[in-house]
């Protein structure tokens, strides 16, 4: 079975290029963040960090290209490892 | 789909024939025939090596007057008898064998989607296998620990634990890779006109499995990886001295093994949800119920691994929630016991040796349950924990159940793997020491546990001593018709009579083929235009 | 005519079926390295403020500067594989070289940083860390584990980019049959992934 079929989209350099300034911009305001204060910080890693993977799934990784069941189960796996994080939490945040 | 029955057996070069001669023929091939084939052999000799000492055990506790072992032996041969038992018999369990061997088979295909990877998956297997032996014969001797590896002590013993967890994060591999080579193969590999509705049953277990094997086992896998540094290194995740919370270790292990015990018992499962309909001579009742509550039960199973902690001091609202998770998680097993009950309702059964040990599967598995769901109380459990009702209880699923489910998968399958016939009345035979061995054995245990004896002691108090004989004694009985029973396998294998393409009357694919299969299973690929499991009264029989 | 260890059918390839493998290898991957993150979420909700010493302590110019780089060797790659896509091996094996490099060029940093601390005594068992409060051994324990683990992903990276490399230059991969190449990067772009999760949660925001 041939793969260039398979293949198909042909992403354009330009956009790997403007995905990866994007992504600098974005770990800037990550550093920004962190000379402002602690909680800036944070709440940049829980928002900003987040957004960066997302763009190197999507694009870098061709996720956006690819069948709606791969990106359902990438969520399924990140939502696993919630869960494991959340129910371990539920121990250790009502002890003492 | 009409049964392909024949009078003479075209002289199709089976895959026993073909390869390169001898043994390098057999741990060279990329055939998933042989690699399954490769597993089973491998693993019933591990098997009878823990049951061997488990005999020990028994032994000894039967001897605590004049003990034949020291305390320390003891404890080396529970950590030995639970981690070859658990890592290298029932994790790779029915997946690795008769799931190589017939997954391809039973959805149309010549093999599975990565055959090296495939054979990579055994060698990371022996690999492990070798370090576990070599874990037992050098320096201070095989861990101490139990199975489970509890820090502060796995931290702190001399014992070869670093040896000891490096094989089983070996094994690890093995596990991740046959599930990652099993998804890929049933979504990509389904021959034409078989969409998922119209799997075979054994195949959405092991698809669910699958699933278990690859997200669960890299937890263990770092868990094991702190281990090693900290023993190494010295790193202090898990040691109160240097702030670290030995409870998380806990909270990390059983997030992994407790989904483990699911990838043990699904397989099996779905092995009987085979063998059901074709001595029942019906149709599976229930098809979607059993085929979606694997997937529940890979799903549900991975929340409830607070319920082997309810004893460490986790919080109260962790303890209940765990609690209620675990009840859960007993429904979609349920849902397969009554729809295996209700195909047996009105079928035309036949009590032959694979439909005997099935039929013991549901037995003991439910026994095991229930057990399970009484320890999921909290209450209770702050009683039972630790005790020898938790070996009983899981002695009965995962022996009781797998193992059983086991037996049943080896004798409904040997004739099409082997092409031979065994001696029937001797496995049947062999089915009542095993049967009443094994209940002697285990039952006694959940009584034992009941009156307070504590697991994992090398001996027990006077008052214990009249259950420990009992349950010996069982042992025993269990043991000689266990080696009745694989002896009689044995002889079959050399010396059995050819086997018919199809001797049970089955309908999936599996039978459709020569027995045994050829190199590339199928002369022509099936097109699939039916469900599964329709029986037609000249094709019983 | 049948041969010992391969199949008789000829060698058809599932390109499809070669890309869910690599991106469910990719999930264990995320588990694997989710039990750290499991730890550390624990652990820092619990020395919250000894955490944020520790990262205040932590160099986070390399840690910046290694960002940077596995950001543009993400961008390499990705490049490198649609060079391939589209024909142009030259531009494919330019920018798969320069992904290397910048690989190296990671590790050598992480050596530099390690140095350092270990210098300093701040290691596991270390003189200086074992007079730190608890929560901060807890957080070098941690940074030791996830970059060291990270780290020897970044060279198994390099290892396998290098590999894809070679069969790109002797013709092995090509614009029509390049799912190799395509499978080396995600293995890269999830290492870069952790990375940046790994960025914030150690130097910028402990």
């Amino acid at each position: 079975m041939d793969s260039t079929a398979a293949h198909g989209h042909l992403v354009p350099y330009r956009t790997f290029v403007s995905v990866w300034l994007v992504l600098l911009f974005l770990t800037t305001l990550l550093v920004i963040a962190s000379r402002i204060s602690h909680e800036a910080a944070v709440w940049a890693m829980l928002t900003v960090t987040p957004l960066k993977a997302g763009l190197v799934f999507f694009f870098f990784m061709h996720l956006k290209y690819e069948k709606p069941f791969l990106k359902g189960l990438l969520l399924l796996v990140l939502f696993v490892l919630i869960i494991f994080i959340a129910l371990t939490f539920l121990d250790t945040s009502f002890l003492r | 789909m009409a049964t392909l029955a024949q009078a003479a057996i075209p002289e199709v070069r089976s895959y026993l024939d073909v390869g390169r001669p001898g043994i390098l023929g057999w741990i060279t091939s990329t055939d998933h025939k042989r690699i399954g084939v490769l597993y089973l052999a491998s693993m019933m000799t591990l098997f009878l090596v823990a049951v061997a000492i488990g005999v020990l055990m028994r032994i000894e506790q039967l001897m605590i007057s004049k003990p034949l072992f020291s305390p320390e032996t003891y404890n080396a041969f529970f950590t030995l008898h639970g981690v070859i038992m658990i890592f290298l018999f029932v994790l790779p369990g029915l997946s690795a064998s008769f799931g190589n061997f017939f997954l391809p088979i039973l959805i149309g295909a010549k093999d599975v989607a990565f055959p090296r990877l495939n054979l990579t998956s055994w060698y990371f297997f022996i690999t492990g296998a070798l370090l576990a032996i070599t874990a037992l014969f050098t320096g201070k001797g095989f861990p101490d620990t139990g199975w489970t590896f509890y820090v502060p002590f796995s931290i702190q013993t001399g014992t070869n634990v670093t040896l000891g967890v490096f094989a089983a994060f070996v094994l690890g591999f093995s596990s991740i890779l046959t599930g990652l080579n099993f998804i890929t193969t049933v979504h990509r590999l389904r021959a034409p006109g078989m969409g998922w509705h119209r799997m075979p049953l054994f195949v959405w277990a092991l698809y669910a499995t699958a699933w278990i094997q690859v997200l669960a086992t890299p937890i263990l896998g770092i868990t094991f990886l702190l281990v090693m540094v900290e023993r190494i290194f010295g790193i202090g995740i898990f040691d109160p001295a240097k702030g670290g919370d030995p409870v998380l270790y806990q909270h990390l292990f059983w997030m992994y093994s407790h989904p483990a015990v699911y990838i043990m018992i699904v397989p099996a499962m779905g092995a009987i949800t085979e063998i059901i309909p074709t001595f029942a001579h019906r149709t599976i009742f229930g098809y979607k119920a059993i085929a979606y509550s694997s997937l529940a039960i890979a799903a549900v199973g991975s929340l409830v691994w607070g319920h082997h902690m309810f004893t460490s001091g986790m919080g109260d609202p962790a303890d209940v929630i765990f609690s209620l998770l675990t009840f859960l998680v007993a429904v979609p097993s349920a849902i397969k016991v009554f729809n295996w009950t209700a195909t047996l309702y009105k079928g035309s059964i036949e009590l032959r040796p694979p439909m005997i040990f099935a039929l013991t599967f549901i037995f003991l598995f439910a026994i095991g349950g229930l057990t399970g769901i009484i320890q999921g109380a909290l209450n209770v459990n702050v009683h039972l924990h630790d005790t020898y009702w938790i070996v009983g209880h899981f002695h009965y699923v995962m022996f009781g159940g797998t193992g059983m489910g086991f037996f049943a998968a080896l004798l409904y399958w040997f004739p099409k793997m082997f092409g031979k016939k065994y001696n029937e009345k001797v496995a049947t035979i062999a089915w009542f020491p095993i049967f009443i061995g094994f209940n002697m054995f285990y039952a006694t245990m959940l009584v034992l546990g009941y009156m307070g004896m504590p697991r994992r002691y090398f001996t027990h108090l006077p008052q214990y001593h009249t259950a420990h004989v009992i349950a010996s004694i069982g042992a025993f009985i269990m043991v000689s018709g266990l080696i009745l029973l694989l002896g009689n396998l044995l002889v079959a294998l050399f010396k059995g009579k050819r086997a018919e393409q199809n001797p049970w009357g089955g309908v999936t694919l599996e039978w459709q083929i020569p027995t045994p299969p050829p190199l590339e299973n199928f002369e022509v690929v099936p097109t699939i235009t039916t469900r599964p499991y329709i029986f037609n009264p000249e094709v019983s029989r | 005519m049948i041969s010992a260890t391969t199949h008789t059918h000829p060698a058809h390839k599932d390109y499809e079926g070669s890309k869910i493998g690599m991106w469910v290898f990719l999930f264990t991957e995320i588990l694997l390295f989710g039990g750290l993150f499991i730890l550390y979420s624990i652990y820092r909700s619990e020395y919250a403020a000894d955490f944020h010493t520790g990262g205040q302590h932590l160099n986070t110019f390399i840690g910046v500067a290694n960002t940077i780089i596995l950001l543009t060797s993400s961008l390499s790659v990705a490049i490198a594989i649609s060079a391939m896509q589209r024909g142009n091996r030259k531009l494919s094996i330019t920018c798969l070289s320069a992904t290397i490099v910048f690989g190296l060029a990671f590790l050598v940093d992480k050596y530099i940083e390690w140095s350092e601390e270990i210098r300093r005594g701040v290691y596991p068992n270390g003189p200086a860390l074992l007079k730190f409060p608890d929560g901060e051994k807890i957080f070098y324990g941690l940074y030791y584990a996830m970059t060291g683990l990270h780290g020897l992903h970044v060279l198994a990276g390099i290892t396998v980019l290098t590999v894809i490399l070679v069969f790109v230059m002797r013709g092995k991969i090509t614009s029509t049959d390049f799912n190799q190449l395509e499978n080396a990067g995600l293995y890269w772009h999830l290492v870069d992934v952790i990375w940046i999760f790994l960025l914030p949660m150690l130097y910028l925001a402990a």
